[in-house]
């Protein structure tokens, strides 16, 4: 059996190539944070209040504007949804787990730490809940760490970064290479390609509803493409 | 905003965004989720991540998509998913994605 130091020096080694792309992201919501005026105790403690970056662009871009209180903490709290279907995600294999560990799993919770942790314990059936959250905690740690200090670097340089580097374009490079190896079967990839278009179609929506009508169509997309193609179990009646 | 306003509303998100991540884990022994919301959650990474990606990568910096087909970015972005499907590496596929765009717009 492995030493459980071990399973957290593998966190940080799968989180390793995915740090690069959190830096332009955190210097951008740090630069923002900056240009909307926001004191250093704020422009850089969001980062660990929220943690968050695409609710701390969204809503420091509406104080920005003068947007309503209400209308700012909503729009973050729409962005943020998704994180709600993650929690259901990972539930199931942190349970047992004491609750201030897990209290400390769902603050630490990014896209990046939700990918490699379930891309992890769906390939690996063996691996105890402690296992599974030091695996986590290693590499989300690691990703608390960068965005910090990538917050606190965008707010103290402003944006000197030239927008033709285009560095924002390691976001969706990121991304992609955490969703490309996941999908192993027809109705992943069809669950990905509906997510997609209908982002893009719906990218015109106001406070980032068009992300959530595209999760829940691929999603859709996904289950009925599942239950629909493959073997069906013995029903129990209609329901 | 006034700084305690600032504040306020920094905390209100903050203490949202942790309701959030911690609704179902919170619960988790207490909760048990119906199987065909199980079934319907291994699809949350594909659909989601996807649908950050593309309008992310068709984003302008004027703002708007470009879905143009000769778009460097969507260029660079099929790109690299071709090699993160035959890698599965992540610093291969951000290398040749970002590689792949400065080209293009050196080029083009």
């Amino acid at each position: 059996m492995k030493p459980a130091f071990g399973d957290y020096v593998e966190g940080i080694r799968v989180m390793l190539p995915l740090l690069p792309g959190a830096v332009p992201f955190g210097m951008i919501a740090g630069a923002v944070a900056a240009e909307a005026k926001f004191g250093a105790a704020a422009g850089i403690g969001q980062s660990i209040v929220i943690y968050a970056g695409a609710a701390q662009l969204a809503s420091t871009q509406l104080i920005a504007e003068a947007a309503p209180a209400l209308i700012v903490v909503l729009t973050g709290l729409i962005i943020n949804l998704r994180f709600a279907m993650y929690s259901a995600s990972l539930a199931p294999h942190f349970a047992g787990l004491s609750l201030r560990r897990r209290a400390m799993l769902a603050y630490l919770m990014t896209d990046q730490s939700y990918a490699l942790g379930i891309t992890r314990y769906t390939a690996d059936s063996e691996m105890t809940a402690r296992a599974k959250a030091r695996f986590y905690l290693g590499g989300a740690i690691a990703m608390w760490i960068v965005w910090l200090a990538a917050t606190a670097a965008g707010f103290t340089l402003g944006s000197r970064v030239p927008p033709s580097w285009s560095l924002d374009f390691f976001v969706p490079l990121s991304f992609l290479a955490l969703l490309v190896p996941g999908i192993r079967d027809r109705a992943a990839g069809l669950a990905a390609a509906t997510g997609a278009t209908v982002a893009v179609a719906a990218s015109g929506l106001p406070f980032n509803l068009g992300l959530f009508l595209a999760a829940a169509c691929g999603i859709a997309a996904g289950y009925f493409c599942e239950t629909r193609w493959t073997p069906k179990k013995p029903q129990q009646g209609e329901h | 905003m006034d700084t305690t306003t600032l504040w306020l509303t920094i905390v209100a998100i903050g203490i949202g965004t942790f309701a959030l991540r911690f609704s179902f884990i919170g619960l988790s022994g207490r909760l048990a989720l119906p199987e065909p919301l199980t079934r319907a959650l291994r699809f949350v990474p594909a659909a989601v991540l996807s649908a950050i990606i593309l309008p992310a990568a068709l984003r302008m910096p004027e703002g708007g998509l470009d879905i143009a087909l000769d778009n460097p970015r969507l260029i660079a972005c099929v790109l690299a998913a071709g090699v993160a499907w035959a890698t599965k590496s992540v610093l291969a596929t951000l290398a040749v994605g970002m590689g792949a765009l400065w080209a293009l717009q050196a080029l083009m």
